[in-house]
Parts: C-alpha cells; sequence; structure tokens
C-alpha cells in the first residue's frame, strides 16, 4: 500500500544563477546610512563632525608659512591669522632626518642606502615573484649600507663578510664529521682568525674605496630609528623562532635558558634595558672595550623584540594540530627538516598579525633612544629644534611631521603584512 | 571463498617481543608478543581503548616502548635517532585524520619526504608522485591543496605520499573511520590493490568486509593485550573467547 509520504524524485533540477544583486548608489545609502531613525541621527552627525574637523584645520595647512627663518617671523608672516609654521620644516629636515651631526656632503649616503633597500629586500619579501638568486641581494645589503652609512673602507665589511662566509663553510664541514658542537667551535674559530687577519689588510688598505668615516654618536634623526628598526625586526625574527623552538624543546637546559630570558625579557621595560644598553653594560665587559653605543642599543632592542616574537611564534606552533608532527615524523623527516619544512612555514603564517604587531610596535619604540640622549627624529625635535631660540613652541608642527613618517612606514608593513596572508591563504580556496 | 591467494614469505618482518607500554601509570600495552612475515596483511581490531592504535604507533616510534623490543626489517627500535629515522622511511602510515601538510600542494605532500630523506632528484620524485596519484586515481588533483579535496581524496593521497617513500611495510591507523560512508569503498579499493601487490600490511579497522578478503590473520585486542588471532574465516565464522565473540555480535549485529 503506498503511504501518503511516499515520494520519488525523477527529474533533478539544473544549476540556475543566482539573482542579480540589486545595485545603485541611492540603495546602498538608503540601506547602510539611513536605514532609521537613529541611523540618520548618526549619520547626520558624523557627517558635522567631519565636516566641522575639516573646515578647522584647513586654514592652518592652507595659511602655512614654508619660508621664514623662526617663529616670530612666522607669526609676523601670518599676522594674526591661523596657520601653520612649516618653516620649521624646511630649515631643520635634514637634522629630522639624518641627525644634527651627520656631515651634510655625505647626506647621499644614507640616501642612497634608503633607496636600495627596497630592491634588496624585495627578493626577501616577495619570494614568489623573485628569482632566488637575487636574495644574495638581501645577503650583501647589510654590508653594502654599513659601508655608505658608517663610511671608512670597504675592506671592513668584506673583511666581516668573508669572515661569516668561512664560518659558514667550517660549521657545514665540521657538523658533518663530528657533530653540532664542534662546527660551531669550528665555526667561531674560522671567522675569528679570518677578522684578526683582515684587520692587517684593512689597515694596510685603509684609503682602498674610503668614504669619510662617520662616528656612531653622530648618527641621528629618522635615519637613526630606521637603522634600528630595520636590524632589530631582521634579527628579532630569527632569534625569536629559535627562544620559541628552544622553549618547546624536551631538552630540560635548552628549554630553561629559554623560558628564564623570555621572561626575564618581558618582564623588564624597555627604557630600563636602553639604560643598561647607555650606562650598566659597560662594566660587564673588560676595562677598554668600547661596544658601539649602536651596537649596545640594537642587542637590547633585539633581545627584547625577540622574546616577544618568541611567545607570538609560540603560539602558532601550539595552535598546529600533533598530526602534523607525527606526518613528519613518520614519513622519516629529522628535527630540523620537520620544523623547516612542516611546521614552521604554518606556524610562522598564523603568527603573521602577531609578528607584526611586535614589528610595528618595535619601531615606534626606537623612539624611547632619545631618552638615553641620542638624537633620533624625536630626540633631534625635543632636543635641538625645540630648544633652539629659533623654533620653541612649534610642537604641532613638527611632530606631526615625525608622526607622519612613522606612518607612512608602518602602514607600509600593516598593508604588506595583510597582502602576505592572502597570498599565503591555501586551506579554504 | 573470496580470500584472494597472496604468498607470504617466511622471512620476518617486524618481530615484537614482551612488549609493554604505559602511559603514566595506565598499563597501555601488556606482553605484546607479534610476527609479522613479509608479505602479510593484518587487521587489527577490539574495543575503543584496548591500545591497538598505540600498538602499531609504536612500531614506527610515534609511541615510545618501555619494555620488551620491537625490531624492524631487521632493525632494532632503541633510542637511537639513526635507527628511528631508517625505520620511518621504511615503514609507511596512514592516519585517521589524513595529515597532509595544507600548505603544500598535492604533489609537493608526495615528494617532499622523497626529495630531503631519500634526495631524491626533483624531477625523479615528481615522476614517481604522479604515478602513485594515478595508481590512486587522482593525477588531475595534483596542482591543488589538500584543503580542495574531499575526505577520500585526501586519505588517498595520504596513502599516495607514503607509498612515494617505497615503504616495505604499511600501517594504517583507522584510516576509513573519519569518512563519509560513500567515500570509505574507494579508500578501501585503494589498500586492496596494494594488498593484492604484495604489500606488508598492519590495518587498525572495522571494516570486517575489508578484513575478510584481504587479511591473512586478524587479530583482536583488548585491555591491552591480544586476545585472538586467526585466519579472518575462523575468526568470524567460529570465534573462541567470550570477549571476541561479544565484540562480533555488537558490530556485526546490526
Amino acid at each position: 500500500m503506498a503511504s501518503e509520504y511516499s515520494y520519488v524524485r525523477t527529474d533533478f533540477l539544473g544549476e540556475s544563477p543566482p539573482p542579480a544583486r540589486e545595485t545603485g548608489a541611492i540603495k546602498w545609502m538608503r540601506e547602510n546610512l539611513f536605514s532609521g531613525w537613529l541611523n540618520t541621527i548618526l549619520t547626520v552627525l558624523a557627517i558635522y563632525f567631519v565636516v566641522w574637523l575639516v573646515v578647522g584645520v584647513w586654514p592652518w595647512f592652507a595659511n602655512g608659512v614654508w619660508d621664514a627663518d623662526n617663529l616670530a617671523e612666522c607669526r609676523a608672516i601670518l599676522d594674526g591669522a591661523t596657520g601653520a609654521c612649516f618653516a620649521v620644516l624646511s630649515d631643520r629636515w635634514t637634522q629630522m632626518l639624518f641627525g644634527i651631526a651627520y656631515p651634510a656632503d655625505g647626506f647621499w649616503r644614507p640616501t642612497l642606502a634608503f633607496i636600495l633597500l627596497f630592491p634588496s629586500v624585495a627578493p626577501a619579501l616577495f619570494a614568489q615573484y623573485v628569482p632566488r638568486k637575487f636574495l644574495i641581494a638581501t645577503a650583501l645589503y647589510p654590508f653594502l649600507a654599513y659601508w655608505l652609512i658608517w663610511g671608512g673602507t670597504i675592506m671592513i665589511p668584506i673583511v666581516t663578510l668573508i669572515g661569516l662566509i668561512a664560518a659558514y663553510f667550517a660549521f657545514i664541514r665540521l657538523e658533518r664529521a663530528s657533530g653540532f658542537f664542534m662546527g660551531l667551535v669550528g665555526g667561531v674559530v674560522a671567522a675569528a682568525i679570518i677578522w684578526y687577519l683582515g684587520g692587517f689588510v684593512t689597515d694596510a688598505m685603509s684609503g682602498f674605496l674610503a668614504l669619510p668615516e662617520v662616528a656612531s654618536r653622530d648618527m641621528g634623526g629618522f635615519m637613526l630609528n630606521m637603522i634600528l628598526g630595520v636590524v632589530c625586526v631582521s634579527l628579532s625574527l630569527p632569534l625569536g623562532i629559535v627562544l620559541a623552538l628552544g622553549r618547546q624543546s624536551s631538552m630540560p637546559i635548552i628549554k630553561g635558558i629559554c623560558v628564564i630570558f623570555i621572561e626575564f625579557i618581558r618582564g623588564v621595560p624597555l627604557i630600563t634595558l636602553l639604560f643598561v644598553a647607555n650606562v650598566v653594560l659597560a662594566y660587564f665587559f673588560p676595562p677598554g672595550t668600547n661596544l658601539d653605543l649602536i651596537l649596545r642599543v640594537i642587542i637590547m632592542i633585539t633581545m627584547f623584540s625577540a622574546a616577544y616574537i618568541a611567545e607570538v611564534i609560540r603560539g602558532g606552533l601550539a595552535a598546529l594540530p600533533k598530526g602534523q608532527y607525527e606526518a613528519g615524523d613518520s614519513l622519516g623527516l629529522n628535527y630540523s627538516q620537520a620544523m623547516r619544512l612542516i611546521i614552521l612555514p604554518q606556524a610562522l603564517k598564523i603568527s603573521i598579525p602577531g609578528i607584526v604587531n611586535v614589528a610595528v610596535g618595535l619601531f615606534k619604540d626606537t623612539t624611547l633612544v632619545s631618552v638615553i640622549s641620542m638624537f633620533d627624529l624625536v630626540g633631534v625635535i625635543r632636543g635641538p629644534i625645540l630648544s633652539s631660540t629659533d623654533w620653541t613652541g612649534v610642537y604641532w608642527e613638527a611632530f606631526g611631521f615625525a608622526a607622519l613618517l612613522f606612518f607612512v612606514i608602518c602602514y607600509g608593513i600593516s598593508q604588506y603584512s595583510q597582502w602576505l596572508e592572502r597570498q599565503l591563504q591555501t586551506d579554504h580556496r | 571463498m573470496a580470500q584472494t591467494q597472496m604468498k607470504v614469505s617466511d622471512e620476518v618482518a617486524i618481530q615484537i617481543n614482551q612488549m609493554n607500554k604505559w602511559y603514566g601509570t595506565f598499563h597501555v600495552l601488556r606482553d605484546v608478543n607479534l610476527t609479522v612475515n613479509r608479505g602479510e596483511r593484518i587487521v587489527i581490531c577490539g574495543p575503543s581503548g584496548s591500545g591497538k592504535s598505540t600498538l602499531i604507533r609504536c612500531i614506527n616510534r610515534l609511541e615510545e616502548h618501555q619494555a620488551g623490543d620491537i625490531i624492524v626489517d631487521g632493525t632494532e627500535l632503541s633510542s637511537d635517532l639513526k635507527n628511528i629515522d631508517k625505520i620511518r622511511s621504511e615503514v609507511g602510515m596512514c592516519f585517521q585524520h589524513f595529515n597532509l601538510f595544507p600548505h603544500l600542494t598535492i604533489l609537493e605532500n608526495c615528494t617532499l619526504a622523497p626529495i630531503w630523506v631519500r634526495k631524491t632528484p626533483k624531477k625523479e620524485a615528481e615522476e614517481t608522485a604522479m604515478h602513485f596519484l594515478e595508481k590512486v586515481k587522482i593525477p588531475d588533483q595534483a596542482m591543488k591543496y589538500p584543503g580542495q579535496l574531499s575526505g577520500g581524496q585526501q586519505q588517498r593521497v595520504a596513502i599516495a605520499r607514503s607509498l612515494c617513500m617505497k615503504p616495505r611495510i604499511m600501517l594504517f591507523d583507522e584510516p576509513t573511520s573519519a569518512l563519509d560512508p560513500e567515500m570509505i569503498k574507494e579508500v578501501l579499493d585503494t589498500m586492496i590493490e596494494l594488498a593484492e601487490e604484495g604489500m606488508t600490511m598492519l590495518c587498525v579497522t572495522h571494516e570486517m568486509g575489508f578484513a575478510r578478503q584481504v587479511a591473512n590473520r586478524v587479530i583482536f585486542m583488548d585491555q591491552g593485550q591480544i586476545v585472538e588471532q586467526n585466519e579472518p574465516e575462523e575468526f568470524f565464522n567460529n570465534p573462541q573467547s567470550e570477549r571476541t565473540q561479544l565484540f562480533l555480535s555488537q558490530i556485526i549485529g546490526h
């Protein structure tokens, strides 16, 4: 007996196109801006606020004075009208960018280094679109940039580079023959020998392709922020990875060292570390050693951000299913292969927002060096510019310019990271 | 009789003697003894928590055993990392949740281990990978990512990925239990084909049809011990222990 629920489908429905989306500016506005009484009021208020802001600020920009020798002259030109005194920028922009002591005839050197930065990091940042062999430019850039900015004979960075290459090959050879530790010792010894012998070479050839030397204490302005930011971010990422892996290690001593390092550094304010770098660190070195101040600051900031990055990456590692580790193991990959090829690519991808967060924060935190009397961008503004009789009181213009410079770089980093995340999206396509 | 005739050699592939394992104080595996000859197809079944997965995971050292010894292909499993890596590259494994690498394409999933562990040239590894992907009938998906494939396809990729290492032994840890009913068959067909080629296989599974068709031995485990083992025909038609009878009545009864 056929039940009343009995049903058999005989014809299957074909695919039909989705309904056409209703479009039109008026429809969009009605849906998004004026969909109700409350929304309409909020929209009107918001528009009023924006207009009020623009109307208020616009004369300040439009009447801005770009050509004057001091604040008093600015005020005389403005003659009571609202207006900015951008003349401080046209008068002191070289100080803001390069610091107060960098020789003026050498400004092209950091500028060139800055321009070369972009093609040099491109092979690393856009690895999918740039052939791998261009990574050599990324590797050589730090040495070239050092030579351009600090000057001296080009033999110094070349000898440093040769020493590192020698250390690398010594490490590879000895590690294969007699293990990781011997490789490490061999690498250090090889580098030390090359650098010791290289010392005589640089002394003998001190005039070879030499640029006028600039001392570290003469570095300043936004250039100093860029140096600290770029160097510390690129050093703290690998160090952070090592610390994160060390914290997950099954070897208790390595794990202990990493945990103590991370917890200690994270528990201390960066300012404290910078004061340590400035004053206290000297007591830890043998008398007579004079470690460059910028180098000391780089060490401290790198350690600081590496500790944070390590924790971000640890979060990424913890988010991976255990099956990924087991799959790597079951295929016979050893620890370093499994980490490099399977675990880290995925963990780092998850960690990108967190890493970028730390990197942007670190870049802005480089302004803290103004506290230990280094004349970075903020230090230059606070010190030589605002305390000069000519420009006392031009806070908005000077700090606005500083904010703009930092915003451009940080917004760029943020946009890059979002692009990178989209590129690496492979799971839900 | 459904069972195909496949030859089993006298050569020993896996030898497990008096193996014991604890998770903390919980005694998971108790005095397990098992000898597997080359070419044998063994199905391991039992209630959940009986230690069957742990047993096969001990064979490639995903779990560490605390007493007794395991000898795989003449190499004893100890804490020596060289031995472990050697055994792992000879023993393939498929997991319940496939564990494909989501950031790599299907082809890269298959060539990764051959290139890095076996040092096979990339081109050759890709040819091998395509050969095995054809074998599991999904060569056209090679350039996709795992997330774009169905569960059954992913598990077949996982099998192909293991096969690319040319393993001498294959372990299957509940390969079909995370799959929709319609996809189970495509995975089982792949496994049957593999068995017919003479691969030494240990499968933890509840697919009794598969056990009847290809296994030459069925092992029943409970409470960390091997309770009963026999040829499939005898095992299903004439189970000896009460526990086995109860288990079989429960899984076949409905």
